[in-house]
């Protein structure tokens, strides 16, 4: 599984955390260009995230997210080091 | 949890909401818990709006730049610190009197708040006390000595409790219970910490929410009041219909029947402290009461406020429950072990709480708790007066080690045994100790459920049992004696007891007893037996102690002994013997 495959699941955890059902996400979509990803919603997400895939990011990581892209890959790494 | 913003939109939607003006000033960001407060409270019916102090402005935003909270006209203020937020604490090598003196500042420094709050403001206050710290620098002498943090945040917490006993707009959260209950190395989440200022895990802002959630119904006398029950599974085991009162689950016999009568007890305390019990049960109604007189129920039917047992849908029965107590349905808590009954009362009753017990008896006080659904903020003089009459545990400490001798001791006890003829509600559990009770076992004879029953029409045999109730409560149906009839002799084939009633002389009342039937069948001596076995040494001198002589010893280790019932007077003097209730 390349790291773009799960974008289908982490769009679909956008939608419903930021409430937008017909929200579209791609690799370069980030908190400047997403509407209503405000920090509460990045802190929601990010939690969101750890706990349907079962991991924790590490706080050097987290600094490094500014793209969609940025955390599919940094998922796909995590997920191939479990 | 991820739709909050669906959910919280629907929420919103529903009329006669309550507006309330919440004001949180932090020591941390609060933006998680305020959001997870706000769906919560919407749940409860209100519609709050909140100001939210900037992360770690708590003090300055009371005392000193108070102008927007002043401007915000809050209902309520929550001050929401943590053990990040205690501003010194006493160095690692300091005195007795420097930690005083380190509490006192500490506590000046949230009284200055408080007060300011009052001032300016004079709403209820609502603050946390503090968890322990996430890590204990001097492990278990962190919690003794002078410079520990443990001890230091245990000083504050316990002045925080005295500053609250003395001042009625001032009430605490007990954040530091809460988080212990999910644990510290669960609460503390170190990554949120230093990316977003956020002091606890997700569960950990979760359950600071219920409890505020809960603490605002109890202020605005909108906690639950009425706990709904249902009976097959829920306060027993078994189904009372099919396998009749006897059968049912409840009392000490297995660790089932043990979770029930646990769960019944955590009913009774609720009940002990206001909380009304009511009944909602597809069964016959004549039948379900029964199960409320079993012996080893402790849930009686005086408990029950309201009972329903009928073949009616329960939400129909819960709205007649709600009519008869004058309550509305909405301060109501429905425990049912069945997942479809619950689905339908949450569906068709607006505002019940139904929580996910799920179908194990062990878990349902924890769940039920877990939903902080019977909140009170302060007890009257009558809840105390209740909370004292059953308050069995501090008796126990008090009493322990003060005594002349064990005499005295077992007087302490205020012991009642219920002493009888095998009754057909017993059989099952007299049958289950035959084949369970090792130790204090004088033949180590096992019976069948069937055995037993046929005692009850045998002329030449008598079965008795015995009960035992002490100051600490009811101990249950813990010995057996069983004897048969040859002639004038009476041979004792079997004689247990549970070793949780050891030395308590209930061997002595059972003897008593023994020979009190015997002598109305004509017998003139009884003849009892020991048969060695690896785990019953402790009652190889059971019988010459209660004053039988020895008839024969065999090599094996195997012995007769024999006691004339002719002249014998009752001995025992420490326990009150009850007639059996419904012989």
């Amino acid at each position: 599984m390349s790291s773009d495959d799960r974008l289908p699941e982490i769009q679909e955890i956008f939608r419903d955390i930021l409430d937008e059902p017909d929200l579209v996400l791609n690799r370069h979509s980030n908190a400047e260009n997403v509407p209503d990803w405000d920090s509460l919603a990045h802190v929601n997400l990010i939690t969101a995230i750890e706990k349907r895939y079962k991991v924790k990011f590490a706080l050097g990581q987290l600094q490094q997210l500014h793209h969609v892209g940025d955390l599919l890959d940094l998922l796909d790494q995590k997920l191939a080091a479990k | 949890m991820t739709k909050r913003k669906g959910l919280r939109r629907k929420l919103a939607e529903r009329e006669n909401l309550q507006p309330i003006r919440i004001a949180v000033l932090s020591g941390s960001t609060t933006n998680e818990v305020v959001d997870l407060l706000e769906l919560k409270l919407l749940d409860a019916g209100f519609a709050p709006t909140f100001h939210q102090s900037e992360y770690g402005r708590f003090y300055v935003d009371a005392v000193h730049d108070a102008d927007a909270l002043i401007q915000f006209e809050p209902h309520l203020v929550y001050v929401h610190t943590s053990v990040r937020n205690i501003q010194r604490f006493p160095p690692v090598g300091c005195s007795e009197i420097e930690f005083e003196e380190h509490v006192k500042t500490e506590i000046n420094f949230f009284q200055e708040m408080w007060t300011s709050l009052e001032e300016k403001i004079g709403c209820l206050v609502i603050q946390n006390n503090f968890e322990f710290p996430s890590y204990a620098i001097l492990g278990n002498l962190d919690a003794t000595i002078a410079g520990g943090h443990t001890r230091f945040v245990s000083a504050l917490n316990l002045e925080f409790a005295r500053r609250a006993a003395s001042n009625s707009k001032l009430l605490v959260q007990d954040i530091c219970s809460i988080s212990a209950r999910i644990g510290l190395d669960q609460w503390f989440d170190f990554e949120r910490w230093f990316s977003y200022k956020i002091n606890t895990s997700l569960e950990g802002s979760h359950a600071i929410a219920t409890s505020l959630t809960a603490i605002i119904r109890a202020i605005y006398g909108k906690a639950r009041k009425v706990l709904v029950l249902d009976l097959d599974n829920t306060l027993w085991g078994g189904v009372i219909g099919d396998d009749g009162v006897e059968k049912i689950q409840i009392g000490r016999e297995t660790p089932v029947a043990e979770a029930y009568s646990a769960f019944q007890q955590y009913c009774l305390s609720l009940r002990n402290r206001g909380v009304l019990l009511a009944v909602c049960s597809k069964n016959n109604e004549e039948i379900a009461k029964q199960g409320f007189e079993h012996p080893d129920s402790i849930l009686k039917l005086e408990h029950i406020s309201c009972f329903k047992a009928n073949w009616d849908p329960k939400h129909e029965n819960i709205a007649l429950i709600a009519t008869e107590l004058n309550l509305g349905a909405d301060s109501f808590v429905f425990v049912d072990d069945n997942p479809a009954e619950r689905e339908i009362v949450r569906a068709q009753i607006d505002g019940i709480a139904v929580p996910e017990v799920g179908s194990e008896v062990a878990q349902f006080a924890r769940i039920i708790e877990a939903g902080r659904y019977f909140e009170p903020i302060s007890l009257s003089q009558e809840d105390y007066e209740r909370a004292a009459l059953y308050d069995q545990n501090s008796k126990r400490t008090v009493f322990e080690g003060k005594f002349a001798d064990y005499g005295e001791y077992l007087d302490s006890l205020s012991m009642t045994a219920e002493i009888g003829r095998f009754q057909p509600i017993y059989l099952e559990r007299i049958a289950q100790l035959t084949n369970k009770t090792n130790q204090f076992n004088l033949t180590t004879r096992r019976y069948t459920f069937g055995e037993i029953e046929s005692i009850l029409t045998d002329p030449d045999a008598i079965g008795i049992y015995g009960r035992l109730t002490d100051r600490f409560g009811d101990n249950g149906l813990i010995s057996v004696v069983l004897g048969r009839r040859k002639n004038d002799i009476l041979d004792i084939d079997l004689w247990l007891m549970s070793c949780r009633v050891l030395k308590r002389d209930m061997e002595v009342a059972m003897l008593d007893t023994l020979i009190e039937y015997a002598r109305g069948m004509g017998v003139a001596i009884l003849h009892g037996h020991y048969l060695p076995t690896k785990k019953n040494a402790m009652v190889q001198d059971h019988y010459t102690k209660l004053g039988f002589e020895t008839v024969s010893q065999n090599p094996d280790g195997s012995a007769i002994y024999s006691l004339e019932t002719k002249g014998f007077t009752p001995r025992n003097t420490h326990i009150k013997i009850m007639e059996p209730a419904n012989e």
